[in-house]
């Protein structure tokens, strides 16, 4: 998944439940460094030892209702799959390691880091992307909180931020600004609209429309 | 022109297809065939590459590994664009056995699928002599310079003689910082798709500047630069890391060529910590003398910052010093330390962010030392004009800001002794700081076409990478046209449209907004041409004096009638567009006679624990002069964004190097600290009602920079408010506070 070589091994959870997955909020440059990885050495990399047969097994998922059969690479996360196979771009790679919410996705109805999430592990699966969210014209209500709060300026954390703001309310995660900012708190805007996400979320939970 | 859509809180005209997944950014611009390529970072910071091991090439899907052993040499031929370091050369890439810097791209895998091209840049083994690279500005080894004179900066401005002043002075405050480099992070890692038709090149390119990015790889390729073109129609953030040309397009384009396919290249988050610029880390010193009755009398600032080996970085670290408060002795200084990393670059507020924090911390000390109240110091410090240049301020709010600022925000509360405010456990700090950033105005170009059916389509090479251009740009050309911003169709991204300047440097308002009002007004002027033109129009033979523009229609000055509409007029001349572009530039004359800035005054609640040295903001509030505000809704989400980014600066943000091959150790999302959800309070925005009839037509001095200058000192401030401790180094700590 991620060429990220130094930091593979300790990123390495799939399908984390539905739960604040990144570092608790601390708001401190905690010496933050700490625990990095060993020095670079010269010659790091493992050897090239793959085997091709290792490669294409079949799977099927159910994206956006839409049945699909697909061979996989066993390497493949979801979001290459959605972003690279299937070419439903909606969904963002923000880091592939885990860390930003980006990717998120819904997989079963939890919402997940998609980079994490290999594909060859989960056949059968239900995935729902931002792409899927609007019936036809109509746009979902968080999705028209979005625009309406204006929760989003880049956009590039916005298909994360709604997923995972989808799911927050449906946890039940979405009683209050406090509850929704810590249960969102895995979806980095690096543009810092959160003040609009929260209003989003809080709009929608409040309403009751999902 | 009659305001109906500028000034109103319109939501985002892109918002749906952000909203939707629908707005593509550079790496969604799938191609048939398209084949990835992923990028090799040397793993040494310093030397020269002895040798590659060819055997990966033998895995599965591999297309081609590129490196310095086989790459073709290309041009490379002179390019500087507005926003290249003028002294020094880019980085030229995969062209030597070089390692001038950790990370640097060293060899570039093609697969066929994405998989298969990280599988083999994993795989593929580089062997290196490594040398021990010097990357801290504190090292013993790294010795600064003066920057060559560009014309664009003066490294050094004295009036009066500070020193002797600062000796003589009643009261004096000398303190020195050190703020961390820091990486822009945008979520959108960068990326292009490049792909080849014949000699022609297309590149679907993360870019702030998509012009420069067209003539930049022109010239890398020694090609016409009509025959690249660069598509950018959304940018997922940036904060000025996409402003330069990195050598990663390059390197697609290259791998398109070689491999005979469209070729996807994205950057590894990991990436995105060395080879696409950075914050340089800043050293400074500032002195301040003053009478006992808080009037400056010297002001002595010495800013530090880092660059690369073959680019001389600079930015207006001192620049805000120069003229920010009233005092007859000044010196501000600029010196560059070259050590071994890749070339720094613009990033959010650059210079003042840097510079404004030691002039605004100093000056916080200032007031302990004198026992006046922080704003009141600043109050008697204004100046009636720009002192460096002798110059009047076009506008200058920042009284009033500061005014509404502490109004709003409640200062009164504030009992100034340090660690006099307590909740509970907590100690409890209250900070204020000055914010500014010069209103800049580089030449710019749009085009404005009126079709038969009444709409209108304007084209610039601007860019949106989130303060909401295509909103705010529509309802400038709606507003001069007079039409509704449903008729308005605004498209940017574009290298084929007239070019615009970089998307940076708060400017985008002022240079494409006043270029798309002028394109506005000259395709009004030739429709009235037309209309004159026409034995059967109103106008017939009318010239352009005895008529007007009312709500789009062309009618006889002061006449009863409606008039013309757009439609009626392009209709009238058989339906073909009507079309016009235009250049507009700002009036030398303006920047001969005005200093021209926006200013804000930014206060900061925070909260310290005493046990664990933990720092929390816990409400802040900016107040911002900035002229006109087009779109209030956007306008505030920009500055929350701003005053986010502070935030950051002043508590997370650190890219730290190994000083051992100048590793960044946490080049990672989970460890290169940035705001999440929970780390924002409630903040509050408020603008100043500011006319300003100089700086440009609209009357806008723009709002992404200053948003983020004065956050860091003013957090600062708070925290020496809470806790009687001055923190000289940013980002503030739990080490900085512990004990207190
Ligand atoms: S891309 Fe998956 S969490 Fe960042
Ligand atoms: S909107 Fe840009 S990162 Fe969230």
């Amino acid at each position: 998944m991620s060429t990220d070589a130094e930091h593979t091994g300790s990123q390495g959870r799939s399908d984390p439940p539905a739960r604040v997955t990144r570092r608790a909020a601390l708001q401190t440059a905690a010496s933050a460094v700490a625990f990095a990885t060993a020095p670079a050495s010269n010659a790091q990399q493992t050897g090239p030892t793959t085997s091709a047969a290792a490669e294409g097994s079949t799977i099927r998922l159910i994206v956006n209702g839409q049945p699909r059969t697909l061979s996989v690479d066993p390497r493949q996360s979801i979001l290459d799959i959605l972003r690279e196979t299937l070419d439903l771009t909606g969904t963002k790679k923000g880091c592939n390691a885990g860390a930003c919410g980006a990717c998120t996705v819904l997989l079963n109805g939890q919402r997940i880091n998609s980079c994490l999430a290999l594909a060859a592990m989960h056949d059968g699966a239900e995935i729902t992307t931002i792409e899927g969210l609007a019936k036809g014209d109509d746009l979902h209500p968080l999705q028209q909180a979005f625009i309406e709060r204006d929760g989003l300026q880049c956009g590039y954390c916005t298909p994360g931020q709604i997923m995972s703001g989808v799911a927050c309310i449906s946890e039940g995660h979405a009683g209050s600004v406090q509850e929704i900012k810590a249960w969102m708190s895995g979806n980095i805007c690096r543009c810092g609209a959160y003040a609009g996400i929260v209003e989003a979320i809080s709009d929608v939970a409040k309403g009751g429309k999902l | 022109m009659n305001p109906q859509a500028i000034g109103k809180p319109l939501t985002r005209i892109d918002g749906r297809a952000k909203v939707t997944g629908a707005a593509r950014y550079a790496a969604e611009f799938n191609q048939p065939n398209q084949a990835y390529a992923v990028i090799v970072s040397s793993t040494i910071g310093l030397g020269r590459i002895t040798g590659i091991d060819p055997a990966a090439e033998h895995l599965p899907g591999v297309l081609a590994i590129i490196s310095h052993l086989n790459a073709p040499r290309l041009p490379y031929n002179p390019h500087k664009g507005g926003i290249d370091p003028s002294y020094g050369e880019r980085l030229h890439v995969l062209q030597d056995d070089q390692v001038r810097f950790y990370g640097q791209p060293v060899a570039l895998v093609v697969a066929d699928t994405l998989v298969r091209a990280e599988r083999a840049a994993a795989a593929l083994r580089i062997t290196y002599d490594a040398q021990h690279p010097i990357v801290g500005p504190r090292d013993k080894q790294a010795k600064p310079i003066a920057p060559e004179a560009d014309g664009r900066l003066e490294a050094d401005n004295v009036r009066g003689d500070p020193e002797a002043a600062l000796a003589s002075a009643a009261v004096a405050v000398d303190i020195t910082s050190d703020i961390a480099r820091q990486n822009h992070h945008p979520m959108e890692p960068h990326a292009t798709i490049a792909a080849w038709d014949g000699d022609r090149l297309t590149l679907w390119s993360k870019s702030q500047f998509v012009a420069n990015e067209q003539e930049e790889i022109a010239a890398v390729f020694g090609m016409a630069p009509e025959n690249v073109q660069v598509i950018c129609p959304f940018v997922g953030g940036a904060f000025g890391t996409s402003l330069r040309t990195w050598p990663h397009v390059t390197l697609a384009a290259l791998a398109a060529r070689q491999v005979g396919r469209p070729v996807k290249l994205a950057l590894t988050r990991r990436q995105m910590s060395f080879t696409t610029g950075h914050r340089p880390r800043t050293l400074q010193r500032m002195a301040l003398g003053a009478t006992r009755d808080g009037r400056l009398t010297s002001i002595i600032h010495e800013g530090t910052g880092e660059t690369s080996r073959y680019e001389q970085f600079i930015e207006s670290l001192t620049s805000g010093t120069d003229f920010m408060y009233s005092c007859p002795n000044v010196r501000t200084r600029y010196r560059l330390v070259p050590l071994d990393t890749g070339t720094p670059t613009y990033m959010r507020g650059p210079g003042e962010a840097s510079g404004m924090y030691a002039l605004e911390t100093a000056l916080d000390e200032l007031a302990y030392k004198l026992g006046i109240d922080p704003i009141e110091l600043r109050r008697r410090n204004e100046p009636r004009i720009d002192e460096s240049t002798n110059r009047p301020f076009s506008s200058r709010s920042l009284m009033a800001c500061y005014d509404i600022g502490a109004e709003r925000f409640g200062w009164a509360k504030r009992t100034p002794e340090p660690q006099s405010m307590r909740d509970g456990r907590l100690l409890i700090g209250m900070g204020t700081a000055t914010a500014t950033y010069p209103a800049m105005q580089f030449p710019a170009s749009a085009r404005a076409r009126l079709l038969a059916d009444g709409t209108a389509e304007i084209e610039s090479a601007a860019s949106d990478m989130g303060p909401g251009t295509y909103t705010s740009m529509t309802q400038v050309a709606a507003d001069t046209l007079g039409i509704p911003v449903g008729r308005v169709r605004f498209s940017l991204g574009n290298s084929d449209f007239p070019p615009a300047p970089p998307h940076g440097g708060s400017q985008t308002m002022a240079a494409v907004g006043s270029a798309i009002r002028a394109a506005c007004l000259a395709v009004q002027d030739l429709l009235v041409e037309r209309a004159a033109a026409n034995p059967r129009s109103p106008a017939h033979n009318m010239g352009k004096e005895a008529l007007e523009w009312v709500d789009g229609h062309l009618r006889r000055k002061g006449g009863a009638a409606s008039g013309q509409s757009y439609a009626e007029i392009v209709g009238a001349a058989g339906g073909v567009p009507v079309e016009a572009t235009v250049s507009v530039a700002r009036d030398p004359e303006i920047d001969n006679k005005y200093s021209m800035h926006a200013f804000g005054a930014v206060f900061v609640e925070v909260s310290v624990d005493p046990d664990v040295g933990i720092a929390r903001v816990r409400r802040a509030l900016g107040a911002y002069g900035a002229g006109r505000i087009v779109n209030p809704r956007l306008a505030r989400s920009q500055c929350l964004g701003g005053m986010i980014g502070g935030i950051g600066m002043a508590l997370m943000e650190h890219t730290s190097l190994d000083a051992r091959d100048g590793r960044p150790v946490n080049a990672h999302m989970a460890e290169y600290l940035l705001p999440v959800n929970l780390d924002i309070p409630d903040l509050d925005v408020l603008f100043v009602d500011e006319v300003d009839p100089h700086v440009n037509p609209l009357g806008v001095k723009g709002l992404g920079e200053v948003s983020l200058v004065g956050m860091a000192p003013a957090i600062a401030n708070a925290v020496f408010h809470a806790t009687g401790r001055r923190i000289h180094e940013l980002p503030i700590r739990i080490e900085h506070l512990l004990g207190v």
